[in-house]
């Protein structure tokens, strides 16, 4: 086991070279509903317990089940109304689940990305092989129903093993080449985008997901009200915004359609998409537009400058 | 249902003052009254918690709050903790340089070993450093090897007073926790404060087997971390209830002489994008007030001290 995940360096948020957004945009926003499928009855994993309650788990179960049914809808005419894309993070067992709503996505131009094959199928205690299988099986996945190379990962209910980002990209490669698993919302720790160290030493960047931003996080966990979320995004895109006329930044709002959706709570939701958007220089965009475009542009760059700011002060004492 | 022993109704400790000879019972109204420097009536002591949680957390004897929780390797909490070092920290020193306050820091010496470029920035800032523990997920706790933690309080003040260039004179145990023996060694050890007792508003004389040390207050309710992430209040929240406690202690202090504003504050806490106005919004009110005195932890110290 490792105190450090090794994925990457430091990089301290000062001085670093200036990144220009098109058309000379501070923020790159983007929004990335996860779109998921939670099971009624799913194999036990030894290292994390899916349900509180022995089956069948209603209360979790029919939550999220309710944010397929109804909430899907209402999010994506949301969306569309202010112009934003969506960035799926995807069960893809969704796709033979409902079909319908990856028609629907797919019909917007919707990026799809994956979130593993359930979300209530852990990468705890998987050998590598195992979780290889499980990766190459969810970036098929959204190629069979959609045609898209998957660009991006976020693991099933963010768990991970130490390989989770190498195998990443290792299989988008052998599927479809460099333009698939380019990029992993797995981390967070930075919000402007920065390079991961890979074993293959393939060009891959880490793209801000604000877990912080994260609808589940702020309900669940924070136990927010949904004027106090609303708040908190436009607080969240104010700063982002100012500072990224120093230097381009990334404001990421990830949803669930069984919480931000909900009637009580959508409306704080929109007011801070209405806010944001309203915005002159803001690219509303994509994960995957945001990730080919940093490491068309700015992945060297970042490179050089990281060895520069290790070697300012060497090794003290 | 067992029994309880005869002994369970035996009070041995019971008479009058504490239940241990640690300090002696006194309080604050019966105290001497404190004069700052200028006559000010607030000393402010903000202090910065720059942590390093790793990865690998073995949680001994206890997981520490705001630590890891999910299984290894937890990507989430380490990444989001680590967001402070990178992104968090230069948000608070512009802050602070914005509003002329002076922060201490309280740093784990392992966070100095990993990041020469974060410490080399805080030894140009000449900013007071105290050691924060190795990191933190060393706990001190009850029934600890003597010679072991012994060896881990030597490790971290030797580690940080090496990369620091500073005569590191405070401390802070990681999750402000304890074993029996810890005063004792720090003292050994060229510690003259700590900041782990949170049960005063100044300071006072605590007795150990190699000196005295003082005891600094550091109030945990009033912490970012504990308000926002175990109360579950929002940063505005923080910031009112940190605007409320500086008005009390200001009213107090006409009456009974200095008090002092201690605020335990965290990076990874305070410096996401959506909070950071909000300790903004408390260093210009506190930096707009005559009769606050910002300064280090250190020179509360000295000020108190000379007083005594």
């Amino acid at each position: 086991m490792k105190e450090d995940p090794g994925y990457y360096d430091y990089w301290p948020y000062e001085n670093r070279p200036k990144i220009e957004w098109p058309n000379g945009a501070k923020v790159a926003f983007w929004v990335a509903p996860n779109i998921e499928f939670y099971e009624l009855n799913p194999p036990n994993n030894p290292f994390r317990k899916p349900w509180p309650q022995p089956n069948p788990a209603l209360p979790g179960y029919t939550s999220r089940d309710w944010g397929n049914r109804v909430g899907h809808i209402r999010q994506m005419e949301l969306l569309e109304k202010y112009g934003i894309r969506g960035s799926i993070s995807l069960s893809t067992a969704l796709c033979d689940h409902h079909p319908e709503i990856i028609e629907l996505c797919a019909a917007r131009n919707w990026e799809f990305f994956s979130h593993g094959i359930y979300n209530t199928r852990y990468t705890y205690g998987m050998t590598e092989a195992q979780e290889r299988e499980m990766i190459k099986d969810s970036i098929e996945t959204i190629y069979k129903h959609t045609g898209q190379k998957c660009a991006g990962y976020l693991a099933p209910a963010l768990s991970h093993s130490e390989n989770t980002l190498d195998l990443f990209a290792e299989v988008g490669t052998e599927l479809f080449g460099d333009e698939a698993g380019i990029y992993s919302c797995d981390l967070f720790h930075d919000d402007q985008p920065t390079p991961i160290n890979l074993r293959s030493g393939k060009r891959f960047a880490s793209i801000p997901y604000s877990l912080e931003m994260n609808d589940t996080i702020a309900y669940l966990v924070q136990k927010t009200t949904p004027r106090s979320y609303g708040k908190e995004i436009k607080d969240n895109f104010d700063r982002l915004y100012t500072e990224g006329a120093e230097s381009g930044t990334i404001m990421c709002i990830p949803t669930h359609n069984y919480q931000v959706t909900n009637a009580h709570r959508i409306k704080a939701y929109e007011e801070a998409l209405e806010y944001i958007t309203g915005h002159s220089d803001v690219w509303v965009t994509t994960g995957k537009e945001i990730a080919q475009f940093f490491l068309d542009n700015y992945y060297d760059i970042a490179l050089e400058d990281i060895k520069t700011k290790k070697q300012k002060y060497g090794k003290l004492g | 249902m067992a029994s309880l022993d005869s002994d369970y109704l035996k009070y041995p400790e019971r008479s009058y003052g504490m239940d241990h000879d640690r300090y002696e019972w006194s309080m604050l109204q019966n105290r001497k009254k404190v004069t700052w420097p200028n006559g000010k009536k607030i000393a402010l002591w903000i202090n910065v918690g720059v942590q390093f949680f790793p990865l690998n957390q073995k949680g001994i004897p206890f997981k520490v709050p705001g630590g890891m929780t999910k299984p290894y390797p937890d990507l989430r909490h380490y990444s989001l903790r680590d967001y402070g070092n990178r992104i968090g920290i230069y948000r608070f020193f512009k802050a602070l340089d914005n509003y002329n306050i002076t922060p201490t820091f309280a740093m784990n010496t392992k966070l100095a070993e990993r990041y020469p470029y974060l410490l080399g920035t805080i030894r140009e800032r000449n900013n007071e450093l105290l050691c924060h523990g190795y990191d933190m997920d060393k706990l001190h706790y009850g029934g600890q090897d003597n010679a072991e933690e012994t060896e881990l309080i030597k490790r971290s003040l030797d580690g940080l007073r090496k990369l620091s260039g500073q005569d590191i004179k405070g401390w802070i145990s990681p999750a402000k926790n304890e074993s029996e023996n810890t005063p004792d060694i720090l003292a050994a050890n060229g510690i003259e404060y700590f900041c782990d007792w949170v049960n005063d508003d100044m300071p006072y004389n605590f007795k150990t087997k190699n000196g005295t040390l003082t005891a600094m207050p550091l109030s945990t309710e009033l912490e970012d971390r504990f308000i926002i992430l175990n109360n579950l209040h929002s940063a505005e929240d923080w910031a009112n209830q940190v605007e409320d406690a500086f008005e009390f202690l200001l009213k107090e202090s006409k009456t009974s002489g200095g008090r002092i504003l201690s605020l335990n504050i965290h990076p990874w806490v305070l410096g996401q994008p959506h909070r950071i106005q909000y300790l903004e919004r408390v260093l210009e009110k506190l930096s707009d007030n005559p009769e606050v005195w910002s300064t280090s932890a250190s020179k509360i110290l000295s000020a108190w001290k000379n007083q005594q």
